[in-house]
């Protein structure tokens, strides 16, 4: 079934092109440190707020142009005409551990000391915005990949018992379900994370925000889960698995459960943007990740003041970018999902 | 009809019990308590801070705390913010308005958008008010509403066309009445465009699909073999049916207004309900906390509530039946 899905979604342009877009920031999310040309705390004050280094072709090779300050009250950086350092490839700088277990040194691309390149700018305090875009993808796209696996279990699990035992598990959970989503979220979300910061020491902010983000998560799966369950249960194979005699639990989890699953491959994909959505708000509001680390909601977060928009330091915001980027590529990804399934399964429109 | 609006506000109590015994629940969880600033305070006297925290009930066990606020409720006494030094019915009754109406402005502006674009893209589906608009909603979708405010706020300091946030100019007192109002909207106008985007784009979606449903239905190719106007199909016996679904989540679409609220209010510095939770959430002033919640949930009843009456209104098949 897997590599028939995989078939028919290759067959659709935007599918295809947002499933290699996905892998593409994956995988930089993956190799960051090797990508990146320095660390995410990497400082320097003497360039703060320096704006995207052009990139020239001089002497037959990639360099990147210099820069000297013209006004520090304004930040206003001016290029040096005719100067250059090139782009060395595959070379040594700051120490890193790839996957966070192998060390490694080779970057790559960085340029000789003096010079500097900030493809995307730098910020107030100096560091490379790029760098730390790339550092920051590996925690908001990490935290919607595992979110999504944990409220898909959750939903799962939940779901399937109130549909398959009925009564008063059922409307238990289908009361829980409906308070989840009649409360505004963030305000929940506000509680929670004031309720459980204190029980996860800091460096597990990331495990922290995974945990609320699917405490609050689970309610609109678990509701479909039951909803496809309830109209599975009068189906012939599974009254065939009643009258033959099978347990309970082997009849839920080895017939009924199964069956969703393409549902839920689907859901799970389109619900990933929530997670990557939801992190963002949360270090926005400067609730979520904290620094040393970097996310891109954290970004946009310390992008929020006034000379920043009046001096247009546009760069600051392209992790806003990068935030639009991949949940319209999941959008994408889920709605030629749903096509490729939809044969099977008509699926209740959200 | 009476009995149904009476039923409909009977469920807000157990809601309401519900949400505020988990808020209280949970911020009693957190570490330190709206006190915590005062006792760093190395000149301040611990008797008197035993008196403070004797007064405010905060040596008792929480679930006492709870029911000791729950009593004064009763008494619409809803507890003394410690940060802002004024009663907390004050402070909310000085916020909501605000946010009430943003988020009626955005709900305006979402239906307004959104019901006449929907109906002409699902007239001609595949046309290029249809390809135009989904995939202006696709893009709409996918933006984040505090990153949406953001860059409303950058446009706002680029062109200095608009004001750059809160609710009301500097010398809006001493304006007119006229002016007033000229004034409160000129600032409403960008937190409207970013708080009713999200919507726009929600609600175009859904009502496009339905509006597709219903035009398969066969009192349409009944109408149109009338030798009905077009216009007069689509916008009175379509739109008409396939607003049905729709008016039945307005309700949860205000529970969304009010979370994106929260966001752009702090995003744009505007005074409203939003920016008075989050504020008191990162102060722990948990009267404040506990008294905002009451009213964004109320508000939520009523905008379910109104949504039920209106469906009722629209559609004779459900009128107040449950």
């Amino acid at each position: 079934m897997g590599a028939d899905l995989l078939q028919s979604l290759l067959r659709r342009p935007a599918g295809l092109i947002s499933a290699l877009l996905l892998l593409l920031l994956y995988g930089a999310a993956l190799f960051a440190p090797f990508l990146a040309p320095t660390t995410p705390s990497a400082q320097d004050l003497k360039r703060t707020y320096h704006p995207p280094t052009a990139l020239v072709w001089q002497d037959g090779r990639l360099c990147v142009r210099l820069y000297r300050l013209v006004d520090p009250s304004t930040a206003a950086y001016e290029p040096v005409a005719g100067q250059a350092a090139p782009l060395r490839w595959f070379s040594k700088g700051p120490a890193y551990k790839l996957f966070g277990l192998i060390p490694a040194k080779t970057h790559l691309f960085t340029v000789e000391a003096p010079a500097v390149v900030y493809l995307l700018g730098s910020d107030a305090t100096g560091r490379d915005v790029f760098t730390r875009l790339l550092y920051g993808a590996g925690i908001s796209l990490g935290i919607g990949l595992v979110g999504v696996f944990l409220t898909s279990l959750l939903g799962l699990t939940i779901g399937g018992l109130a549909g398959y035992l009925g009564g008063w598990a059922d409307s238990l959970a289908m009361r829980l379900t409906e308070f989840l989503m009649a409360v505004p979220g963030l305000y929940l979300l506000l509680a929670l994370r004031a309720a459980l910061s204190s029980r996860f020491p800091s460096d597990a902010t990331f495990l922290l925000i995974v945990v609320i983000l699917s405490a609050l998560g689970w309610a609109g799966t678990a509701r479909v889960v039951r909803g496809l369950v309830l109209s599975l249960r009068e189906r012939p194979f599974i009254l065939a698995a009643n009258i033959l005699g099978q347990r309970p639990t082997v009849i839920l989890f080895r017939h009924l459960l199964p069956n969703t699953f393409s549902y839920l491959v689907v859901a799970a994909t389109l619900s990933v943007p929530g997670y990557i959505l939801g992190e963002a708000a949360l270090s926005f509001l400067g609730l979520g990740i904290q620094e040393p680390s970097s996310s891109w909601g954290l970004m946009l977060g310390q992008a929020q003041d006034i000379k920043i928009f009046m001096l247009n330091f546009w760069w600051l915001l392209t992790p806003g970018a990068a935030i639009i980027l991949t949940v319209i590529a999941f959008n994408l990804l889920g709605d030629a999902l749903r096509d490729a399934v939809d044969p099977r399964f008509r699926l209740p429109g959200r | 009809m009476t009995a149904f609006i009476l039923r409909r506000l009977g469920t807000l109590v157990p809601m309401l019990l519900a949400v505020t015994l988990l808020v209280f629940g949970l911020m009693s969880l957190a570490p330190g308590d709206f006190l915590t600033p005062v006792k760093a305070q190395r000149d301040i006297n611990p008797a008197l801070i035993a008196e403070l925290q004797k007064s405010f009930g905060l040596d008792r066990p929480w679930y006492e705390q709870y029911l000791r606020w729950l009593g004064n409720i009763l008494r619409l006494d809803f507890g003394y913010s410690w940060t802002y030094k004024v009663p907390v019915a004050e402070l909310i009754a000085q916020r909501a308005p605000a946010t009430i109406l943003l988020s009626l402005c955005s709900l305006v502006l979402a239906w307004g958008l959104a019901i006449p674009l929907a109906v002409l893209a699902a007239a001609r589906p595949g046309g290029w008010v249809d390809k135009l608009t989904s995939g202006a909603a696709y893009f709409a979708l996918a933006i984040p509403e505090f990153f949406l405010a953001l860059l409303a706020v950058w446009f706002a300091a680029q062109t200095g066309w608009f004001p750059i946030g809160g609710l009301t100019s500097l010398d809006h007192d001493f304006l007119p009445f006229g002016a007033q109002f000229l004034d409160i909207a000129w600032h409403l106008i960008l937190p409207t465009l970013v708080l009713g985007l999200g919507g726009v784009a929600g609600t175009l979606r859904v009502l496009r699909a339905n509006v597709l449903d219903v035009l398969r239905a066969e009192y349409v190719t009944a109408a149109r073999a009338k030798g009905l106007p077009e216009k007069i199909v689509l916008f009175r016996h379509v739109l008409r049916n396939a607003l049905n679904p729709l008016l039945s989540t307005v309700g949860y679409a205000f529970a969304g207004l009010l979370s994106g609220s929260l966001l752009v209010e702090n995003v744009m510095n505007y005074p409203g309900l939003g920016r008075l939770v989050y504020e008191a959430f990162i102060r722990e002033d948990q009267f404040v906390v506990l008294g905002s919640v009451m009213v964004g949930c109320t508000l939520l009843v009523i905008g379910n509530l109104i949504s039920d009456l209106a469906l009722a209104w629209s559609d004779p098949r459900v009128r107040y039946g449950r």
